[in-house]
């Protein structure tokens, strides 16, 4: 009996063999877990941050640079005897903000590094880098942050600051982590991919008191930070620079195309901001300052705002009515203000008739109450109302062809479609109503439902002055990895109007230089401007001063649009700083600048 | 020297061959959980444990034969004298030692350490073993039952009484070679059941969960045993012995053990309430054995032991330097490797015709056993941190050196076995 015990003992001994065996089998083979949880015990990922490709004015010169700035970061069980009254007062900050932060630290982890202090500026880390060595546990990683060479630019460049949780949220590669720069807007935004680089991350192995042990696997997993690409913006920085300074303390926009390749020379939203301000330290006590403003200098009027186009519009409309057939370039009007008001009676006696080129030189509202009418009503169905359908939607085609009533397409974030009415837009507005070219008329001159945003404007002038087509306007003339432009903007875009009309519309934008009524202020002396006055009813506030033009009239560099907000008529401020432009781009230094100190004195009643 | 001839022909070579795989497998490991990619040093330097380990193989090899050569029947002889002197050397040592992690078992004479707790093992296994070989011995009488309780209770609690609760907790696996000598099995399935009783008070959250399933199962037991009054009466004092113990754990386990006892049974039984204090040996222990995969990382090539995440690697925690670089494979080997050389033991001990060679094979075996089920246990999460050691495997010249003992003098008893039958 008692024999058979000992095959009891036995038993035991199988049974704690064969339980540990299962156990074992199901801890080292079947959970992977512990596999995991032994390389995240071992190995800390050490980012070295890319340098972030710089971006550079069409003539190579540095528009946006990095920085070095330093975070100070912690390892909590390392701090041992340190000064902390010293310490707080080298980096400047309190000692409860000492404690709270190590605190927080140490919440994370005692043995991995967190991150103490962001974005030390390299004057304030020579303060204290030298005596670091007193203080054990903290440590600097350097990374950068943007510099601007010129206070320029603001809202074309952007800026770049920490990724927010939406943004990390939406990146499902997972390429950010939390912490990084992204941009947020204007080009550092929307090059963000060629800009960023590649994150480098060494794996350091690390014993449990934190002390660094060696490359995890040699360094086989090891990455070196790829530097991002570097960009040529189209800009011309001395333009830009004049420009701005042209339009401070007014509100508006201004966008110059050289219209051979469709690269924006200079384009101004005014007011602006600093861009050095949106960089470092003080970012978000910055930001919220400009945020506030009034304003609204975050508000990139050139893709944002959208305006009536006012009289510039008439050039568009008699491309269309001449294409169409409905009139041509020796087709007279009655200048017959019963029809519609028109306020250039001086040179231009009521009861006139003019021809094409006139009627713009003279902007004359009743001759382009007729073409309108002559597009819209074509009599192909009986109805008054089906037939203004027709005519309407086949003008919108046209019009749509010239980039308006759509975002272009620019490589900024944020722009504006602006509107063209069609047939569809005016029974929405009348609710079912019928409605026929009677109610609609006044969109002939420009206003109306019309909307068109500034970089529109320019683009159109830049197809007038290439006769005919256009290369979408675009800030960025060379990537580094190719040296080309993104492949859209190589790409000719046709308006589908004969060049012999465009030809007719240089001709009369010629004339309104040459002998229009006050445009004399962009009139240069060598160089022939072709261009158009706009006064856009504001009521009950100032009128938008407008105007378009492009230069030389043969084989035309650039093309512009100014917009300048409740300044009076186009012809004053607009067409002045028109002038300017012009000139200091063609001119460079021999430019005589006649009107500067008129447009910089402001005042333009 | 025809004697000595004959006792390598007739001594257990299965054995020391197990004893040997055991040992030389366990210094290699030692070397791996001391090793130090900064600081190579050589196997054999003395500056490391795996060093000092090599010596203490070397005196154990010399142990091993002085055995051997010794008169077999001295330990027979001895078996009182020798488990008195350990007595007194437990009581020497907590007068004298100084404290070593909480407890004092430490004897030191110069540079020289042993722990005497280490000893008291074999000394109380020959002595039980001459007391239940005695020719007018019977189980289960008062009298013997006494002597038994003091021969293995009298050195169970010097040992608590210095500390070392763990070394004190082997001296329960003579019951189980008592019960081989056909001792009832009521304590042992008592012991089982009160082990159980206190798992459960530390784990069941509402009181309810544990009386009602008694009572459920106290008044199934009256109905059945409706006519028989004794049995009612037996079954009732039954269940509330049952609810009176479970009551009684809560202040025992407060009372009794101390807190770090405490908390090495409470992280036992959820190990994630405390991954950085109590529960970090044992985190850090699963996840060095977990992530060895089925045939490990490779030799010197865990990162857990080698970057210190395992504590005590070499000593108590050796098994997870085995779990870590040898993987599923290599922890099955060591599995393997014990449980034949348990079965070995107990064979052994089975085919001894005198009682005290058989008793002290049992008691053997089941020592071993003991180390081997709870050392293992703690290092995958099935026992709470218990500091014993892996026998033959861990780190100690005291422990190794005391297993030999252990197991060369049953092979000493089992090679005259033929002899003791001549008599």
């Amino acid at each position: 009996m008692n024999k058979s015990r000992g095959y009891i003992i036995q038993g035991i001994f199988v049974v704690v063999a064969i339980l540990f065996s299962i156990r074992l089998f199901s801890l080292q083979v079947l959970d992977d877990s512990y596999k995991t949880a032994a390389d995240n015990n071992i190995i800390q990922a050490e980012i070295e941050y890319p340098f972030r490709g710089l971006i550079y004015d069409r003539n190579g010169e540095i528009l946006v640079a990095n920085k070095a700035i330093f975070d100070l970061l912690v390892i909590p069980t390392q701090i041992k005897n340190i000064d902390t009254l010293r310490f707080c007062n080298l980096v400047g900050i309190s000692v409860e903000e000492f404690e709270t932060k190590v605190k927080k630290a140490k919440a994370y982890s005692y043995v991995k590094t967190s991150l103490f202090l962001k974005q030390i500026s390299l004057e304030e880390f020579s303060k204290f880098e030298d005596h670091l060595d007193e203080f054990p546990g903290f440590v600097l990683q350097p990374r950068t942050t943007r510099s601007y060479t010129y206070p320029i630019l603001a809202n074309a460049l952007g800026y770049i600051s920490e990724i927010s949780q939406y943004e990390l949220d939406r990146d499902t590669v997972n390429y950010y982590h939390s912490g990084d720069y992204i941009g947020k807007s204007g080009l550092e935004s929307n090059y963000e991919t060629y800009l960023r680089g590649l994150r480098g991350k060494q794996f350091k192995i690390r014993n449990v008191r934190g002390v660094e042990k060696g490359k995890f696997k040699d360094g086989k997993f090891d990455t070196l930070a790829v530097p991002g690409f570097s960009i040529t913006s189209t800009i011309d920085r001395t333009l830009q620079e004049y420009a701005e300074k042209l339009m401070k303390g007014k509100s508006g926009s201004i966008v110059a195309i050289e219209p051979s390749t469709g690269e924006i020379l200079s384009i101004v939203s005014a007011p602006s901001y600093e861009p050095g301000l949106l960089s470092g330290k003080d970012f978000s006590k910055n930001f919220n300052t400009i945020k506030q403003d009034t304003l609204k200098p975050l508000f990139n009027r050139p893709l944002m705002a959208a305006y009536r186009p006012g009289s510039i519009f008439k050039i568009v409309q008699a491309l269309v009515a001449m294409q169409e057939g409905v009139i041509t370039p020796y087709t007279r009007f009655k200048c017959n203000t019963n029809l519609i008001g028109c306020h250039n009676g001086a040179s231009h006696p009521f009861g006139t008739s003019e021809k094409l080129v006139g009627a713009i030189k003279n902007s004359c509202n009743p001759f382009f109450y007729q073409v309108m009418r002559k597009m819209v009503v074509q009599h192909v169905e009986e109805s008054a109302y089906k037939d203004a359908k027709i005519g309407l939607d086949k003008w919108n085609g046209y019009v749509r062809n010239f980039g308006f009533g759509a975002p272009l397409g620019i490589d900024l974030p944020g722009e504006k479609g602006g509107l063209i009415p069609d047939s569809k837009y005016y029974d929405r507005a009348y609710g079912g109503r019928e409605w026929k070219f009677s109610n609609i008329y006044s969109i002939a001159i420009g206003e109306g439902e019309n909307l068109v945003v500034p970089i529109q404007m320019a683009n159109f002038t830049a197809t007038v002055a290439n006769r005919g087509y256009y290369y979408k306007p675009h800030l960025v003339k060379a990537i580094s990895n190719t040296g080309n432009p993104l492949p859209i903007y190589t790409k000719k875009n046709y308006t589908g109007v004969d060049s012999a009309y465009f030809e007719v519309a240089v001709e009369a934008m010629a004339e309104v230089i040459k002998s229009g009524t006050g445009q004399w202020r962009a009139k240069l002396k060598d160089i022939e401007v072709c261009g158009k006055t706009g006064t856009v009813q504001n009521d009950p506030n100032p009128d938008h001063s407008v105007f378009i033009a492009f230069a030389p009239r043969d084989n035309p560099k650039i093309a512009i649009s100014v917009y300048v907000e409740n300044a009076g008529q186009g012809a004053r401020a607009a067409a002045a700083i028109s002038g300017l432009l012009i000139e200091k781009y063609l001119k460079k230094d021999s430019a005589t600048l006649y009107f500067e100190p008129y447009v910089l004195k402001g005042d333009f009643e | 020297m025809r004697r000595s001839d004959g006792l390598i022909n007739q001594l257990d070579w299965m054995t020391i061959i197990l004893y040997g795989l055991l040992v030389i497998f366990g210094v290699i490991n030692i070397y791996a959980a001391v090793f130090d990619v900064d600081s190579t040093s050589s196997f054999f330097s003395l500056s490391h444990n795996a060093g000092k380990q090599m010596l203490f193989i070397g005196i154990a090899i010399i142990v091993a034969i002085v055995i051997l050569s010794l008169d077999y029947k001295i330990f027979d002889t001895l078996a009182y004298p020798i488990w008195l002197v350990f007595i007194i050397l437990l009581v020497v040592v907590m007068i004298f030692a100084r404290e070593v992690n909480g407890a004092k078992s430490w004897l030191e004479i110069g540079s020289f350490r042993f722990q005497p707790s280490e000893f008291t093992k074999f000394a109380t296994a020959l002595a039980l073993a001459k007391y239940v070989s005695k020719p007018n011995f019977k189980i289960g009488r008062l009298k013997d039952m006494f002597y038994l309780a003091l021969i293995i209770g009298t050195p169970a609690i010097l040992i608590i009484a210095q500390g070392d609760a763990g070394t004190a907790l082997v001296f329960s696996m003579f019951v189980l070679v008592l019960f081989r000598e056909g001792m009832s099995p009521i304590p042992l399935v008592l012991g089982v059941v009160s082990a159980i009783i206190f798992l459960l008070a530390l784990l069941v959250e509402n009181d309810l969960y544990f009386w009602s399933p008694v009572a459920v199962i106290v008044g199934l037991g009256i109905y059945f045993n409706r006519k028989n009054i004794k049995r009612i009466i037996l079954i009732t004092a039954i269940g509330f012995a049952v609810i009176g113990m479970y009551h009684s754990v809560g202040y025992a386990f407060e009372s009794l053990l101390k807190p770090h006892q405490q908390n090495r049974i409470l992280v036992l039984l959820n190990p994630n309430a405390d991954p950085l204090g109590a529960g970090w040996n044992v985190t850090q222990s699963k996840i060095a054995i977990g992530s060895g995969g089925l045939s490990g990382k490779g030799y010197l090539k865990g990162t857990q032991t080698k970057f210190d995440f395992v504590p005590e690697q070499s000593t108590d925690f050796i098994f997870c330097t085995i779990g870590e670089e040898q993987g599923w494979l290599g922890s099955m080997i060591v599995i393997i490797l014990f449980t034949a050389l348990l079965l070995r033991i107990t064979q052994i001990a089975e085919r001894q015709k005198w009682r005290f060679a058989r008793v002290y094979g049992y008691s053997v075996a089941t020592i071993l056993f003991f180390h081997f089920t709870v050392n293992i246990g703690m290092t995958i999460g099935l026992f709470p941190v218990i500091g014993i050691p892996l026998p033959f495997f861990s780190y100690g010249g005291s422990s190794l050196i005391s297993f030999t003992i252990l197991v060369f003098i049953l092979l000493a008893l089992d090679a005259n076995r033929m002899q003791r039958l001549a008599h």
